[in-house]
């Protein structure tokens, strides 16, 4: 690198003072030579390191190195609980056609193991990935979800296509055992039983902002409840939804959102006692709209939450439901109010809530608590008000307090104790204690916010 | 070529400023952990865009899938992360939901660092009675300078890849710092000579690279299993190996919560000390240099 410089004091001493002209050209000349030399010098250097890097160490083949081990990823949830509940003959929601429990198996009294989830997934080649979740329970296999999502569209979309928990409000794509209580809320339980599942293709579009913007359509069979299988082309049922999300400092992060399905119920089982308890077998057929509204905030002191972290998350929905419910006697020799059948114009406009908080306070150890409530509102029956004529109809607005402490000793282990205090049904002032636990196996799931 | 009138150039050229995107944007990096996005703008300069996503207050392993982080990963041309399993637990969440083709697996636009150095501590066995091990090896790669200059070198090569008319920019500027790198990691090495040998805890095994490079001797981890809060009882485990091989220093890093250390630090009579671990981690820790420079300054004074 001497060189240049040598050259150039050389032939400055070498050439009179008067050539200034040329001196400066070639003055110029010498810069330009100098400049080719260093850049030159540079890029052999940087050449040089980089063979010494690659010659240092021995470069095994990377993608084997530092991805996962398995493919397809392969993890299996562990789920169980003990629930110490008063001996009821029926259990549901006052006031509302609900969906029915479907509850993984468990749900009854004393010991019980819920279904066992089975989670596979993988890329399927670089334009889909795909995933499958399948709960294993006595005797039968229920599928989840199963299916394929879209990598390489790219400008922010994607679309899935196959079974999936619906994009529609926070908690309904999460699975039971990412849920922070061991019991559904009423809202969830009164609108889809677990959550809502379409069969169906989900289109999704992210706005490319720097605040997290999210918009999505689905079209389903819709044969979930609150709709029905209807045996039929074109979709049974549609959802469109958004969400808007961002931080605000390091420590606090949020998301909101507004979801819309309609559904079509043609023949929809409405098992119920008239109110002079005799039992009634009934269907609803007509029309089906739920609003939801969620939003999600969470704390994390410098976003670090392994500490101490903060969530709180509430979502309300309101749902409208119009068309004829027919009923008759469940058992002919006990006649009762829909003797010999009755099919009358039904119309409801139900609301409800639930709002729920949960702080880790030291490493491993939650506490919760969760407020859900539910509005009955309007429900007419032929004209009049519906709980004239079903008791399960009766005005009750359904509410329930849940508080709950959970121990997780790792990750991938999850202990809770919980107590609701229960008045779902009209009536019914019920203490329930729970335990659970939730055990992951496998490979290691990313949960989503 | 032929010759605009200066008028007409200097018209050209006001109109080359008022388009937008007449100039060449520059190249969007979303970069999982402060080192790799300060690596990165060493390299970019002025034509990156550089997000990252996480702090040196963030435990890496554990971050949420932030709306604010999809909402980044969406729009970025260029996914610079450790890999090695330490983003599990978030990335794969963010790459499925952000709908970006170009920083998806097998894309060019999806930059690994632990790729391109040799991992240490891989496990024989993987099995999660041992803790949350990574399959691949210990991720915390960037406390060894070292291994900054290979990722680097890397990464230049891989920026010039994805926008070629800056490639003579990123080469240059890659040349101009892993010289002054080259420098400084000597600089260092000379500083920290006395600390070869010199026996230390760690609160949790994230100091692989760095133990190795400066010849420190780890004669415990506060951490019963990675990943696992030490309880008294491994605490207390720890002074009593201590009480038999005294070590001089406990290590910790930014984000760590204090208390274990700060309990063997009063128990055992070694010093506490908290290392930046990586950008951002102190306040002399503004980039990658000064990172280093903390780091050796703190550990020389846990000798003492």
């Amino acid at each position: 690198m001497l060189r240049p410089a040598l050259l150039a004091a050389a032939l400055a001493a070498a050439f009179p003072a008067h050539a200034d002209a040329d001196l400066d050209a070639l003055r110029t000349e010498i810069r330009d030579m100098k400049a080719a030399y260093e850049a030159r010098i540079q890029a052999l250097e940087a050449r040089l390191q980089q063979a010494e890097t690659a010659a240092a160490q021995p470069q095994p083949s990377p993608e084997t190195q530092t991805r996962g081990g398995f493919n397809p990823e392969v993890s299996l949830i562990l789920q169980g609980r003990y629930a110490h509940l008063e001996n009821r003959a029926e259990r549901g929601i006052g006031g509302f056609m609900a969906a029915d429990g479907h509850e993984h198996g468990g749900g009854g009294r004393g010991f019980s193991v819920d279904g066992s989830e089975l989670v596979l997934s993988a890329s399927i080649d670089p334009y889909f990935r795909g995933y499958l979740n399948a709960v294993l329970a006595d005797g039968e296999v229920e599928v989840e979800e199963a299916w394929a999502q879209t990598t390489g569209l790219g400008q922010g979309f994607t679309i899935k296509g196959g079974r999936f928990k619906s994009g529609i409000g926070y908690q309904n794509e999460q699975h039971a055992h990412a849920w922070d209580f061991a019991t559904n809320n009423l809202v969830y339980a009164a609108l889809f039983g677990e959550g809502y599942a379409q069969d169906g293709v989900q289109l999704k579009w992210l706005a490319p902002t720097d605040t997290f913007l999210e918009f999505g359509a689905e079209l389903g069979a819709g044969g979930a409840f609150p709709g029905t299988n209807n045996d039929g082309n074109g979709a049974g049922s549609v959802a469109l939804f958004g969400h808007v999300g961002g931080d605000v400092g390091a420590s606090n992060s949020w998301r909101a959102g507004l979801s819309w399905l309609r559904a079509k119920p043609r023949g929809r089982e409405f098992e119920g006692h008239d109110v002079n308890e005799v039992e009634t077998a009934g269907d609803f057929s007509g029309k089906s709209r739920t609003w939801l509204a969620d939003f999600v905030w969470k704390w994390a002191p410098d976003g670090n939450p392994t500490q101490r972290n903060f969530k709180f998350a509430a979502e309300y929905f309101q749902r409208k439901e119009s068309g004829t419910l027919a009923c008759d006697d469940a058992d002919p020799a006990d006649p009762g109010l829909c003797s010999g059948g009755l099919a009358a114009p039904f119309m409801a406009d139900q609301s409800g809530f639930y709002a729920q908080a949960v702080y880790q306070f030291m490493p491993r150890w939650r506490a919760g608590y969760r407020y859900d409530r539910l509005f009955r509102g309007d429900v007419l029956f032929n004209g009049a008000d519906a709980g004239d004529a079903f008791e399960s109809l009766a005005d009750h607005d359904p509410k329930r307090h849940s508080l709950m402490l959970d121990y997780s000793p790792s990750e991938f282990s999850r202990l809770r104790l919980q107590y609701t205090l229960d008045q779902a049904m009209a009536g019914v002032d019920e203490n329930q204690f729970y335990v659970q636990y939730i055990y992951s196996l496998g490979s290691h799931g990313a949960h989503k916010f | 070529m032929t010759h605009f009138h200066p008028t007409w150039r200097a018209g050209l050229f006001a109109a080359a400023l008022l388009l937008p995107g007449a100039a060449q944007a520059a190249l969007k990096v979303f970069a999982c952990e402060p080192e790799w996005g300060a690596l990165a703008r060493e390299i970019g300069g002025d034509r990156v865009d550089v997000y990252t996503a996480t702090t040196a207050m963030q435990d890496p392993h554990r971050i949420e899938a932030r709306p604010s982080l999809i909402a980044r990963a969406r729009n970025a041309d260029l996914l610079v992360c450790t890999g090695a399993e330490l983003e599990i637990g978030w990335l794969p969440v963010i790459l499925a939901e952000s709908g970006n083709r170009a920083i998806q697996a097998g894309q060019p636009g999806q930059f690994f660092a632990a790729d391109f150095v040799a991992l240490r501590e891989k496990p024989a066995v993987l099995d999660r009675a041992a803790g949350d091990v990574h399959a691949a090896g210990n991720p915390h790669i960037q406390t060894d300078p070292h291994n900054i200059a290979r990722v680097g070198a890397a990464l230049a090569e891989r920026m010039a890849t994805l926008d070629p008319a800056d490639a003579g920019v990123f080469r240059n500027r890659w040349a101009d710092f892993s010289a002054r790198w080259t420098a400084a990691i000597a600089r260092w090495e000379k500083a920290a000579a006395p600390l070869k040998g010199a026996p230390v805890v760690v609160q949790h095994k994230a100091f692989p690279y760095l133990q190795s490079w400066l010849g420190l001797k780890e004669v415990a981890v506060l951490e019963p299993k990675p990943g696992v809060e030490p309880s008294l009882a491994s605490l207390a485990a720890v002074k009593q190996r201590l009480a038999a091989e005294p070590a001089k220093m406990v290590i910790r890093a930014a984000y760590q919560p204090a208390r274990p250390s700060e309990w063997i630090a009063a128990q055992a009579g070694v010093k506490a000390v908290v290392v930046p671990f990586t950008v951002g981690g102190d306040a002399q820790s503004g980039d990658l240099f000064g990172l280093f420079d903390s780091t050796v300054s703190k550990l020389l004074a846990g000798l003492n």
